[in-house]
């Protein structure tokens, strides 16, 4: 991917951060991503509370949901989920 | 027409003390360290008293008291601080994070030479050794000096041009606990000349803001910032320190009007004619115009640039005063150890090494651990430097003045 980086005079002194992280896109990092058996699932938020990324939020129904364009892959969620049900699947 | 002043007595820390209380700024954290001391227990004793309403904290380290300083500063206070040698140290890490933020602190520097072994007293190895921090450094010959400066800072730091921190530095003892007659301005006129901090704005990830942290509308600040973004903030700092330069003396013209007193980022001392001179800083300036007297009443052709601005180094104005001198020794009050010499000779060095015909240059370190530097000791200086010009060259360029050898 070649996108043309801002030169010094274009950027913002302080080096303040000039994008939303909402556009940093850690999708395309991992090679794995979580699979969740919801029948399992104890509805405890632990998951969404530890993915360092963000990526799960919890839907309507009160289930966690994977945001594959941020999740990278990290397997935090798999590893905190007190009752085991997400498993870690290779995607690439 | 400058204003009416009040002549009061007051040492160095005093006069740093005095003139922040009348700036009043918005936090003022540190941790009392000698010989700084007196400007933390002034200023916390006008809060005791009531005088001024900027919040105090009183921190448990410098480490603390400038991390402090960069929160306040970020959210878009005036952050005022003040140390000395190790304290300095401590706070190493921290004065490159607050150039790199681009966030106008004040910060007084009372020299002191830095430990080990331990010694409280005055030369300027804690200020030299942050050299290379970002910040911008005034040196102070005299307590009226710092007084003006610890005015001045705040609009020379919050240029918008410039966005950097600055250290007023004042020699340890010989200027920080010695009583002066200061003249004085009066509050209403000092707080008018620093007016409000003033904020450029910037395009952050929502949008355009002021470049301070504004909960509503959100702001980054000192993000990871990698190899492919970091240089160019590195330019942003390097392009302030040029605009530094031409900023100074504006704000310095625009207090001459109101104090009467003119400063520049050099200050060349009976050099018209003459074929030896001295270059340094600090509090022996005083000491060394003193002899330069004593010298022209001889009849030897001395003179003295004194450099009140070291960083940004003043190349271009050092070399108009010294291109034409014969022979230039440059007094420096602190060492880098294992290199070729000090740290104000060898930047003066570099300055004049481009010239096609100049001066013979000689280092004179001095005053190490507050070893005192007479006039006898600067009459020496002088006459090395006719030696070097007579004879047309230098052998080791390195003297230690004032050294058991
Ligand atoms: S794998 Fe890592 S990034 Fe992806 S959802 Fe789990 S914790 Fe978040
Ligand atoms: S941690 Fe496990 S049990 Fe808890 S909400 Fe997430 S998937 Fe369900």
């Amino acid at each position: 991917m070649s996108t043309r980086k801002p030169s010094s005079k274009e950027l913002p002194i302080g080096a303040v951060v000039t994008k939303s992280s909402m556009e940093y896109e850690t999708g395309d990092w991992g090679v794995m991503k979580p699979q969740t058996d919801l029948e399992k699932c104890t509805q405890c938020t632990l998951c969404h509370y530890f993915c360092p990324e963000g990526a799960i939020t919890m839907n309507d129904d009160g289930y966690p949901e994977v945001i594959n364009k941020y999740c990278k892959g990290c397997g935090i969620c798999a590893e905190e989920c007190p009752v085991k049900c997400i498993e870690m699947v290779r995607t690439k | 027409m400058s204003e009416k002043q009040t002549l009061m007595g007051m040492n160095g820390d005093e006069s740093v003390a005095y003139a922040t209380k009348q700036v009043n700024p918005d936090v003022v954290a540190a941790y009392p360290i000698t010989p700084q001391t007196i400007i933390v227990e002034k200023l916390s004793e006008y809060v005791a008293d009531g005088e001024v309403d900027y919040e105090y904290v009183a921190v448990e380290s410098e480490h603390s008291a400038l991390s402090n300083c960069v929160g306040a500063s970020a959210a878009g206070a005036r952050a005022f601080t003040a140390t000395a040698a190790n304290g300095l140290a401590l706070m190493w890490e921290i004065t490159f994070i607050a150039s790199g933020l681009r966030l106008p602190i004040v910060m007084a520097i009372v020299n002191r030479s830095l430990g080990g072994p331990i010694n409280i007293h005055n030369d300027h190895s804690d200020s030299m050794g942050a050299r290379d921090s970002g910040w911008i450094q005034i040196h102070c010959e005299n307590s009226q000096e710092v007084y003006d400066a610890s005015i001045t800072a705040w609009r020379m730091a919050e240029h918008p041009d410039v966005l950097l921190p600055i250290m007023v530095c004042l020699d340890g003892f010989t200027l920080s606990h010695t009583m002066e007659n200061v003249l004085t301005l009066p509050d209403k006129v000092v707080s008018d000349f620093v007016g409000e901090r003033e904020f450029i704005t910037v395009k952050g990830h929502m949008g355009e803001t002021e470049l301070r942290l504004n909960p509503d509308v959100p702001l980054t600040f000192g993000p990871v910032d990698l190899q492919d973004y970091y240089f160019e903030h590195k330019l942003h700092q390097i392009d302030a320190m040029k605009q530094a330069l031409k900023v100074i003396p504006e704000v310095d013209a625009e207090y001459a009007k109101i104090s009467g007193r003119s400063y520049d980022l050099l200050h060349p001392y009976r050099m018209e004619d003459a074929e030896v001179a001295v270059l340094g800083l600090g509090s022996t300036m005083g000491t060394v115009k003193y002899t330069v007297d004593q010298l022209r009443d001889e009849g030897v052709k001395a003179g003295l640039v004194k450099m009140r601005v070291f960083r940004p180094f003043p190349s271009s104005d050092l070399v108009d005063a010294l291109k034409d001198i014969p022979a230039v020794g440059v007094l420096d009050k602190s060492l880098s150890l294992g290199a070729p010499g000090g740290p104000l000779f060898e930047e003066t060095m570099a300055t004049l090494y481009h010239l096609p015909k100049k001066p013979l240059i000689a280092n004179y370190i001095h005053g190490l651990g507050g070893r005192d530097t007479g006039p006898q000791l600067i009459r020496g200086v002088f006459e090395s430097l006719l030696e070097i010009k007579d004879k047309g060259e230098i052998g080791d360029p390195m003297n230690y003045v004032g050294a058991r050898p």
